[in-house]
């Protein structure tokens, strides 16, 4: 499915040709900038500047890659395999976009939340982190390098601890849920990196093209079956597939809320979009079909987190507890898409990454505001709050209408295409399950609607709105997850280029690796 | 203006009232006559595309597109525009009473509430000239998502209580079995369109029709075919104008309007009596009318019998559908508007009665028919229209059903039609005739007058309008006539 590569080589000196490394660089330098400037009024523009600056460039990625191309950048000139190589596909450039984009909208909010929960001299460190995780999880997916992937994963994952120890200025118990998230994060990075050794070992290279190009026909090597296993493990803990979830209820519920917001939408995806790489590209879709990985081991622990985490999810008495077990149960769709192993399964698996992600920065901004207003989002305690705070509470009908998959919002386009996924195969009982796992869903999203709406206020409670640093970006969310239920022409087609290239194993990688052999 | 204008008009006057009810909260006068005056115009464009469309069948306006040539298209056929009269039209009406019932209970939040109402009918008129099923199932689910507040209205615990069950059936039913059933046809045809003559022919056999038809049947759980039927008694809790337009014509209309629809322009009536794929649901419709009468019969709050009314009525419609022979879809068809005549003047009867009396058990009103005479009269003619005895509307289609079944050679569906006429009888006219005919020894109406002119004026008009539709019945049948001949092919 691939096309013509672009060849780009240091001698071309456009600036669009550099886009690829812009998009990392843009982040990575405006993260000690923030640092060595040391001005706590500059921090603010400066990380909402380089994230508008990153969302210019993934969107022109995107829009070179939409026609199923892909862009290949090698890194100081050097020519892989023994250079650093930037590879851009439509796969990769949709997760591009969704994490830039999600950091831009994002960003507004952050002050606002920021500003509320976070001593000031923390501030300047705190956006300095903030900008290294964004230049981490863009990084885990625009490269083509299997260690530098894990070199990305580390910049992301220790700047995501120190983020979620941020919110102990609220609540200690931060400290003990970043200590999780680094204790578990370590051994999947671990796991991962053994996986990665044991390929090197079996291949003698690191560059994914080249890695794929020379493991096929191996599928018998007992080292390429570890290594896999070893990646599948430890990208899963990334991921959270149930049961390797654990990290991420306390991870979401005690980070600052602006946190939480950002690693919901964007965290697991880079980790899911990193095992679909592994599984579809470099090992191959004749070598997974072999070992049954997809069918034995995908698709029960994503049934598993389906109804697991949807069934934890309805018994929360927490909005913010609540939404990060139901994370944990959509990431369930995501693997199941993906462990379905046809066009439209991998699709849905795409399109419910970039709907998910933004219906989830929409929940877990007003999830933001009403612990701005209300202290926690206990039942209990935002009771009501649909007369105080409407605009916020508006928000929360749509993602979760969205949540559900009801038509007229994103979800139900990655609904739909995961259910037509499941006929496709004549799995009519796969497709049965699938919206018996959303009639879950719609119990867990009607408890927070019903104490937003019908419940009493407390005695003497006078709520305001959210400030309108956190209600415009909501908004956009929101009209965001509107927008994509109607229009999919940009998520749909983008996920089946995707998936494509995705499904098409290393063919179009095979390619590139030749002709960069001859630099 | 163009038929398209005058679809999207009709769509978006009811919005936009709805927005200026939100938008003028604290001038109810001046919100209350905007929200009027968009019913009116509603209903004029609804007649406008009367005018033009006639009972034809238009063109396929495309707003756009979805994904995969689906779209979000409108057009109008005489099922749909019979429905949309129906809705709009009766809007204006409950829109008074709403006025008047509102007010003379000083009901909290009222912005929202006629918010809300306005949105139920710019959706129900959505379903009502869907040009494909996805067209559809978007709008009949922003009614349910709309009409969830107004029968959580009232906020305490039974109103909550009532609403869950509400909001879990009919999500749950329209998320797990309808949608799936919409995503199996779309991959057993690559359309969802509604065109003439049903689109799963030659595209499905087997087992897969009878199973299909029956994720449609019981996935449009507005429709109420039990099991499903649960949510109809439980929205009960709403105020009385919610009960009246929204779960005895907008709401349960939307249902079997769906349910027809799905018949006639997805199966196919010929298609079904060929397969015979419909025979099973006949006999849940018939179990659905008679179980149902029966439970109806053992109620004594008023709302609540008359909820189990139309759940047998409802089914009414099903089981003209599931004889697939087009005297029993022509009779379905008849049947949307026949009962949604009778059952809105006995809703607002009840509500009247409420009103004044604050009285909600049966057994409580024996002897009230003298205190309010009015209603009472009302109440009757609409009793009668709904058991089917001439000269009232609903003899009409109960006739057509009856031919239908006799087409299909159904002789237990003629038995069941007769026996629950016999039992209609039996549940509603008790209410009558211990209002008006027995008389309360202590006299506890003491000060009870007959309800204020805005409650009692809407059920006199409709009742009238159960014996236009006897006098208009042929016109009513001979309207509806292309849908046989479309599904003939």
């Amino acid at each position: 499915m691939a096309g013509a590569a672009v060849e780009v080589t240091h001698q071309a000196l456009t600036l669009k040709d550099h886009l690829p490394v812009l998009q990392i660089l843009i982040p990575f330098c405006a993260a000690p900038l923030v640092v060595f400037l040391g001005a706590r009024n500059l921090a603010w523009p400066i990380a909402f500047a380089s994230a508008i600056a990153s969302l210019v460039c993934s969107i022109y990625l995107m829009m070179a890659t939409l026609d199923g191309s892909y862009i290949s950048y090698h890194l100081g000139g050097w020519a892989p395999p023994f250079g650093i190589e930037y590879r851009v596909d439509a796969a990769n450039a949709f997760v591009l976009l969704l994490i830039s984009a999600t950091a831009a909208v994002v960003m507004p909010f952050t002050k606002a939340s920021v500003d509320a929960e976070i001593p000031k001299k923390n501030h300047t460190l705190f956006y300095a982190c903030f900008l290294l995780c964004i230049t981490g999880l863009l990084g885990v997916v625009i490269t083509g390098d299997a260690f530098n992937v894990f070199v990305f994963l580390e910049i992301s994952s220790l700047s995501t601890y120190v983020l979620v120890s941020q919110g102990s200025h609220r609540d200690k118990r931060a400290l003990t849920a970043a200590y999780d998230y680094l204790l578990m994060g370590t051994v999947g990075a671990t796991f991962f990196v053994i996986g990665i050794g044991f390929l090197y070992m079996a291949t003698g290279t690191l560059n994914m093209a080249d890695i794929a190009d020379r493991i096929a026909g191996q599928g018998d090597n007992r080292t390429v079956q570890a290594a896999f296993a070893f990646i599948l493990v430890g990208m899963g803990l990334k991921v959270a597939i149930y049961p390797l979830h654990l990290w991420l209820p306390g991870a979401y519920n005690y980070a600052p809320s602006a946190v939480t917001v950002f690693l919901a939408a964007t965290a697991t995806k880079a980790a899911i979009y990193v095992v679909l790489r592994f599984t579809f590209s470099v090992f191959q879709p004749e070598f997974t079909f072999d070992t049954n990985v997809l069918y034995w081991i995908i698709i029960p622990f994503a049934l598993l987190a389906m109804f697991a985490a949807s069934l934890i999810a309805v018994f929360q008495t927490n909005f913010k507890r609540m939404l990060a077990y139901s994370s944990i149960a959509q990431i369930g769709y995501m693997l199941l898409g993906m462990g379905m192993f046809n066009a439209s399964g991998v699709t849905a698996t795409m399109v419910h990454m970039f709907n998910h992600g933004i219906t989830k920065a929409a929940l877990f901004m007003a999830v933001g505001a009403l612990v701005l207003r209300a202290g926690t989002t206990f039942y209990d305690s935002i009771r009501g709050m649909g007369k105080a705070m409407p605009l916020t509470s508006a928000v929360v009908v749509i993602g979760g209408l969205s949540l559900i998959g009801v038509p007229g919002t994103a979800g139900f386009v990655s609904k739909w295409v995961l259910v037509q996924a499941a006929f496709e195969l004549g799995w009519w009982w796969m497709a049965l399950l699938i919206v018996a796992s959303s009639l879950l869903a719609v119990v867990y999203v009607w408890r927070v609607l019903e104490a937003l709406y019908l419940g009493e206020p407390a005695e003497g409670a006078t709520h305001q709105e959210a400030p309108m640093m956190m209600l415009v970006p909501m908004w956009i969310a929101a009209l965001a997850c509107i927008w994509f239920g109607f229009d999919t022409s940009l998520t749909l087609e983008a996920s089946r280029v995707a998936a494509e290239s995705l499904l098409a194993g290393s063919a179009g990688m095979a390619e590139v690796s030749t002709a960069a052999g001859g630099h | 203006m163009e038929l398209a204008d005058l679809i999207f008009a009709a769509i978006l006057l009811p919005t936009l009232a709805s927005a200026t009810n939100m938008a003028f909260k604290n001038s109810p006068d001046l919100r209350d006559t905007i929200t009027f005056l968009c019913a009116i115009l509603t209903f004029g464009c609804v007649l406008g595309v009367l005018n033009i469309v006639g009972s034809g069948t238009s063109d396929e306006i495309v707003l756009f597109e979805v994904f995969d040539g689906l779209d979000i298209a409108f057009q109008v056929e005489p099922l749909g525009l019979l429905f949309a009269m129906v809705a709009s039209g009766l809007w204006i009406i409950t829109h008074i009473y709403s006025i008047g019932y509102m007010r003379g209970n000083r009901e909290d939040n009222q912005p929202r509430f006629f918010a809300c109402f306005s949105v139920a009918i710019a959706a129900a008129i959505g379903i009502a000239f869907s040009a494909n099923m996805l067209t559809l199932f978007l709008f009949y689910e922003i009614l349910t998502v709309s009409t969830y507040p107004l029968v959580a209205h009232k906020g305490n615990a039974d109103a909550v209580q009532g609403a869950r069950t509400y909001l879990a059936v009919l999500i749950g039913t329209s998320i797990a079995l309808l949608l799936t059933a919409v995503i199996w046809t779309y991959t057993l045809t690559d359309t969802l369109d509604f065109a003439e003559g049903g689109i799963l022919s030659g595209k499905a056999d087997g087992w897969i029709v009878p199973v299909l038809l029956g994720f449609y049947a019981f996935g449009i759980g507005k429709a109420a075919l039990m099991p499903f039927h649960k949510w109809l008694p439980a929205a009960m809790v709403a105020p009385t104008p919610v009960s009246a337009l929204l779960h005895a014509v907008a709401v349960v209309k939307a249902g079997v309007f769906t349910m027809l629809k799905v018949g006639v322009y997805i199966f196919g009536i010929e298609f079904l009596s060929d397969t015979g794929a419909s025979e099973w649901l006949m006999w849940i419709a018939a179990y659905s009318i008679i179980a149902a009468s029966v439970v109806a019969m053992m109620q004594d709050n008023l709302k609540r019998r008359l909820a189990y009314s139309t759940v047998s009525q409802l089914s009414y419609i099903t089981l003209g559908l599931a004889l697939a022979t087009n005297m029993g879809v022509l009779g379905g068809g008849m049947h949307i508007a026949m009962h949604a005549m009778g059952k809105i003047t006995l809703f607002m009867c009840a509500g009247a009665i409420y009103v004044a009396t604050h009285k909600t058990e049966i057994s409580q009103m024996t002897g009230l028919g003298r205190t309010m005479p009015i209603t009472f009269a009302a109440f009757g003619i609409g009793a009668l229209s709904i058991i089917g005895l001439p000269p009232l509307g609903g003899s009409w289609s109960k006739w057509a059903l009856i031919v239908g079944a006799a087409d299909a050679g159904q002789l237990i569906a003629i038995a069941v039609l007769m026996l629950s006429s016999l039992l209609n009888v039996a549940y509603l006219l008790p209410v009558v005739g211990k209002g008006v005919f027995l008389k309360s020894n202590d006299n506890p109406y003491e000060g009870v007058k007959e309800a204020p002119l805005f409650c009692w004026l809407p059920p006199a008009i409709t009742a009238l309008g159960c014996l236009a539709l006897f006098l208009w019945g042929g016109a009513v049948l001979e309207f509806l006539q292309p849908i046989a001949e479309a599904s003939n092919g």
